[in-house]
């Protein structure tokens, strides 16, 4: 179910305002690529154009093509819900539904897609899913607990079940560490690392370690000058572009040299 | 280092002074309400208090004590409000809903504020409208109702006038809409992004979007909207006294001619008579109103409160 990206000549706006420019790029399925940069450079803008949530802000639009299984996402006969729904997320801060307990924060993905589902089912995703999210042992006991009353690291986990239990083909993570202590931190790359055998996974984040640890593919964004549009700097195996990368300006930032 | 320098007081805090005002005066106004409303019961209390057992006489010539002149009120007073409630509540979410999620910002921030006038006229402005426009254009309707729906007892023989009980809710439904409008559309407004994208991220539809996120994120909120509009709903005095034509009937019928009026407009229509005995049960009812209205509002505040803490265990 892991699926490829083919991202050819995008270029991302807001209004008029152009973001993201002339972003090519081939992300591999079943591997995990990082996106890496300084704050402001549209790694994350981006990050949220492989699957329409970019386009939720009011006048935001995409140009140019990002194809998966051999579709467009952005033709005109495209749901974005519908894309929405094979390309899950994860976000910077963790968001289970507030009123939901865990059981039902797991299975509200499922529940858009089939309205009825039988008991044993809907318990043997929610199982299938926790254990995914290497939360199980530590919640199945509390089930119908809300979700909130989890700690931050736990209800990050519980989003990745979130996201993981309607089996997308692709995961897209927004930096999905920042806000989390580095045991937490630890769990969820151990976690990137186990999911990556079946997902296609995007992370973006500002921890370089981070990118180093799990991601077998690196892309550097930076910003041309204030004020002009984010780009694609470089695209390598993460391997070579922490030890020789091709661009000068990715040196500079990985090693610390930046500015 | 010389010890020249004073070492810095740790003790003090002028900053504390502006504080401690400040506290104080919020205390006070937090009093204030409380005591006023107090003093509202107290009032009530005394002055209402002979008012529960007069004679006979004074409460005729449709009821010969307290419960059988109250009783018939409250009905009316309930009637119009939850014919109100059930008109404006839908319509109300739905326009705040619009104006916070449907519609671009051009078009949703006039609507409100259109809305919000409505809230500015006076209540005798809907009085007039409801009963010499409203109420006679209603009358075709309310006869379609009785020959096709005839058999549920609400629509039963019409009202020549059509100033009806059912009028008088369509023009409560009317004045309590803005405010119900007005602080649905502000919580909508306020759901966390971080909210309605987790509900995005997982392939919801708008309307999904809102069931997910918004609608529990806002739960409070719109239940406090309704007790508000619900509040202006009971005790609303001009437009009912001036729509509804007055009766005694205790009856289903929604449509007819003579149902009760609520206890603001009897109140209204007569405290002019000004006998002793009349003034206190007149103010006996409006104790009734205002322990009706604090029930309403705790049995409310009970049920969100019940499933918020059933949540948070």
């Amino acid at each position: 179910m892991a699926r490829s990206i083919d991202v050819s000549d995008v270029n991302i706006y807001y209004g008029d305002f152009l973001a993201v420019q002339g972003v090519n790029m081939t992300i591999r399925a079943r591997a995990v690529t990082a996106f890496i940069g300084p704050s402001g450079c549209g790694k994350s803008t981006f990050l949220r154009s492989l699957n329409r949530m970019h386009e939720l802000i009011p006048g935001a639009r995409v140009e140019g093509k990002i194809v998966v299984d051999g579709q467009d996402l952005y033709d005109a006969n495209i749901d974005p819900v519908a894309v929405r729904r094979q390309i899950g997320m994860v976000f910077q801060r963790p968001n289970p539904f507030p009123t939901m307990s865990i059981y039902d924060n797991v299975l509200a993905g499922n529940k858009l897609n089939a309205k009825r589902m039988k008991k044993s089912e809907a318990d043997a995703i929610v199982e299938k899913s926790l254990r995914g999210a290497n939360l199980w042992n530590e919640v199945k006991d509390r089930l119908n607990k809300p979700g909130m009353g989890l700690s931050g690291g736990q209800q990050q986990r519980l989003c990745i079940a979130r996201a993981i239990a309607v089996e997308p083909q692709v995961l897209l993570m927004d930096e999905p560490c920042s806000a989390l202590d580095p045991i937490s931190t630890s769990a969820i790359e151990d976690l990137i690392h186990e999911l990556k055998s079946d997902y296609t996974i995007v992370i973006v984040t500002h921890n370089m370690q981070q990118a180093a640890r799990v991601s077998d593919e690196t892309g550097f964004f930076n910003l041309k000058a204030t004020g002009e549009p984010g780009h694609l700097v470089e695209f390598n195996p993460t391997t070579k572009m922490f030890a020789s990368p091709d661009n000068p300006a990715t040196e500079a930032y990985i090693s610390g040299r930046f500015g | 280092m010389t010890n020249t320098a004073a070492s810095p007081d740790w003790t003090t805090s002028k900053a504390g002074i502006g504080d401690r005002i400040f506290a104080a005066l919020a205390l006070a106004a937090g009093l204030v309400i409380v005591g006023a409303l107090a003093a509202v019961f107290v009032f009530l209390a005394i002055k209402g208090a002979p008012g529960f057992s007069r004679a006979a006489d004074v409460y005729g010539p449709h009821a010969t004590d307290f419960f059988g002149y109250v009783g018939p009120l409250l009905v009316g007073t309930l009637t119009a409000s939850v014919i109100a409630l059930i008109i404006a509540v839908p319509l109300a979410w739905g326009i705040a809903l619009a104006i916070s999620h449907y519609a671009p910002k051009w078009l949703g921030t006039p609507v409100a504020y259109v809305i919000d006038l409505l809230a500015a006229v006076p209540s005798v402005v809907y009085g007039l409208w409801g009963a010499f426009y409203l109420a006679p254009k209603t009358v075709p309707a309310y006869e379609w109702l009785h020959e096709h729906f005839g058999f549920i007892p609400f629509f039963g023989e019409t009202s020549a006038t059509g100033r009806t009980v059912m009028t008088a809710g369509i023009v409560l439904a009317i004045m309590i809409l803005p405010i119900i409008t007005a602080i649905s559309r502000e919580v909508f407004s306020r759901t966390p992004r971080l909210n309605e994208e987790a509900a995005y991220a997982l392939g919801a539809t708008k309307w999904e979007m809102i069931r997910m996120s918004v609608f529990p994120y806002a739960r409070s909120g719109m239940v406090s909207a309704v007790m508000l509009g619900l509040g202006r709903a009971l005790g609303e005095t001009m437009a009912v006294t001036m729509v509804l034509s007055v009766g005694f009937d205790l009856s289903w019928n929604l449509l007819g001619s003579s149902s009760p009026t609520s206890i603001a407009a009897n109140i209204a229509l007569k405290y002019k008579e000004r006998s002793a005995d009349l003034l206190a049960v007149l103010i006996a009812t409006g104790l009734v109103l205002f322990l009706m209205t604090f029930v309403v509002n705790f049995v409310a505040r009970w049920i969100v409160g019940r499933s918020e803490r059933k949540m948070a265990r």
